[in-house]
């Protein structure tokens, strides 16, 4: 049975990749497994500038799901380089992708090429799809000409693969992904949380301090799985995948949908060895399927 | 951090909505009073968090108080049902800065954790004495429980149906004390912060999302620098929050 997958030229042990913001720098976890079963993770979406982020609460729960508002709450580019990477390193000896937000094109830019020197980074993913920050993010991510702007700037600070993660909170998400790969994107990571919102019914009042916030877990899945089907098919890069992904079952179906690897978020915070699992269950899942090998089964 | 199967022994009501559940397993991660777990409930995406009020090699204590649709659920439980539990959450209180006479303060369902706390005190040999505030007399718990330890113990209620009239920190004011440790409301903790005396422990509390450090859900600023709730906390020091 083989898990390998490559992904823009590196290959991975398997396809499962915790998704940014769900698994910190990694130690949380690594307290409990060995995180080097994982195929990488994606870190904490990092920004040139330090962050605290958004008022609490930033947490609501939903049916099979969560909203989460923490607004890239991050110690800043230089901390990230300066004390996470190092104590990375002691946990994790595979390739890290690194995740990157910013407010301007100048910003993506600075922090990339801050990034771009680090041996352990293996890929630069470029979040245009940010909901929870005001005239950032997912500003950039909304509109093709903005990513490609985006992407285009970042892919001359870096010869590192650069995969841009893309908010499904749009009108046609297709023609966002091919301006990217137009631009020179190495790859496409879909979905980002979509836009949600609970409400208190005794105090009357958003569950949130910031009124609004990105909805995640197993509710989103097909959602995820339809974008990802549609981004797969109109583009020639990789595609990762995810969106309320919690087993090994739901990456073989978002493989299918045509991703070359799969990232794992909300599941992470609910059962902290959820990747661990998936990992272990990858095999057992394949044969049950007869599937020899993961790479075979992308895009039915 | 560990994640086991603990296995439901005693669930029962201390009063209309307060419950004592004791369950058996694993509890070997619990390193510290003030310490929470976060517990899996079936059909609830998110865990619930709710602090340990005692334990011992096989046993955890957990009082709750039913305020939505998860602890209504923990209610209806009985004994023999299982429970996902991620234990030795947080960082919990301090013991080596008690002095000889700390003084634990409590608000209503904040009461909890102190108990294992007052254990630890009167086990390193501190003489601690206990304030617990509630609304009413019918909302009172666990006041025997603190008697039963042997230590002093004040409780204030805000209409003056048992004990003394008022809040926690009318007690306070005759307590001859070295320290503090408290948990409970924020008003509460905001009114001990005018009053106390002495530097202390704050025990907060937030919305979680996964109660171990990873989602940044739960943080907060303080003047020793931005700290997670969950992880940092839930156990602050005086000198470092910034009201």
């Amino acid at each position: 049975m083989n898990t390998k997958v490559n992904l823009c030229g590196i290959e991975l042990d398997n396809p499962v990749i915790p998704a940014s913001g769900t698994f910190g720098f990694g130690y949380e976890f690594a307290e409990i497994y060995d995180i080097n079963v994982l195929g990488t993770f994606s870190f904490k979406g990092t920004t040139l500038q330090p962050r605290f982020g958004n008022p609490t609460p930033r947490i609501a729960e939903c049916t099979a799901g969560m909203i989460n508002a923490v607004g890239l709450q991050n110690p800043g580019v230089e901390k990230v380089i300066g004390e996470e990477l190092p104590k990375l390193k002691k946990c994790f000896h595979k390739p890290v992708m690194a995740n990157v937000s910013g407010f301007s094109v100048e910003e993506y830019v600075e922090t990339c090429r801050l990034l771009d020197k680090e041996e352990q980074v293996g890929w630069l993913e470029v979040n245009v799809s940010c909901p929870n920050v005001h005239g950032g993010g997912m500003s950039f991510g909304t509109n093709p000409q903005a990513a490609a702007e985006v992407t285009a700037a970042v892919k001359k600070v870096t010869k590192k693969p650069v995969i841009i993660k893309l908010s499904p909170n749009v009108t046609d998400i297709v023609s966002i992904a091919k301006a990217c790969e137009d631009a020179g994107a190495d790859g496409i990571s879909l979905i980002n949380t979509l836009l949600g919102m609970r409400i208190d019914l005794k105090r009357r009042k958003p569950v949130i301090a910031n009124t609004m916030g990105g909805f995640s877990g197993p509710a989103i899945f097909p959602v995820a799985v339809r974008m990802v089907y549609q981004v797969s098919g109109a583009v020639k890069i990789p595609v990762i995948g995810m969106g309320g992904v919690q087993s090994a079952k739901d990456v073989i179906e978002m493989m299918m949908a045509g991703a070359t690897a799969v990232q794992v978020g909300a599941a992470n915070l609910v059962n902290p060895m959820a990747c661990k699992d998936i990992i272990e269950n990858l095999p057992l899942e394949m044969e049950k399927l007869g599937i020899e090998s993961l790479s075979e089964i992308q895009r039915v | 951090m560990k994640q086991s199967l603990f296995t439901i022994l005693e669930n029962t009501p201390l009063t209309k909505d307060v419950f004592k559940m004791i369950l058996s397993g694993d509890t070997s991660a619990i390193t510290a009073t003030g310490q929470f777990v976060n517990i899996q409930l079936a059909g609830k995406f998110l865990r619930r968090p709710i602090s340990v009020c005692d334990w011992d090699e096989k046993t955890l204590t957990l009082l709750y108080k039913v305020v939505g649709e998860g602890t209504e659920q923990m209610k209806q439980m009985q004994p023999g049902e299982k429970l996902d539990i991620l234990t030795g959450l947080g960082n919990g209180y301090n013991l080596e800065k008690s002095g000889d006479k700390p003084v634990l303060l409590g608000g209503g369902v904040g009461v909890p954790p102190l108990y294992a706390l007052c254990k630890a005190l009167l086990k390193k040999g501190a003489e601690p004495t206990v304030i617990l505030g509630f609304n009413k007399k019918e909302e009172i718990f666990y006041e025997e429980e603190f008697k039963a330890l042997g230590v002093k113990t004040i409780v204030t209620t805000v209409d003056g149906s048992h004990g003394v009239k008022g809040f926690v920190t009318d007690a306070l004011k005759d307590v001859d004390y070295s320290f503090f440790y408290t948990c409970g409301p924020e008003p509460m903790l905001r009114a001990i912060g005018k009053a106390a005396g002495t530097p202390g422990q704050y025990s907060f509390e937030e919305r979680m999302g996964c109660g171990f450090g990873a989602c940044m859900g739960c943080s907060c600023k303080t003047l020793t620098g931005n700290k997670r709730i969950c992880k940092e906390g839930p156990v602050m020091e005086s000198e470092e929050i910034i009201w």
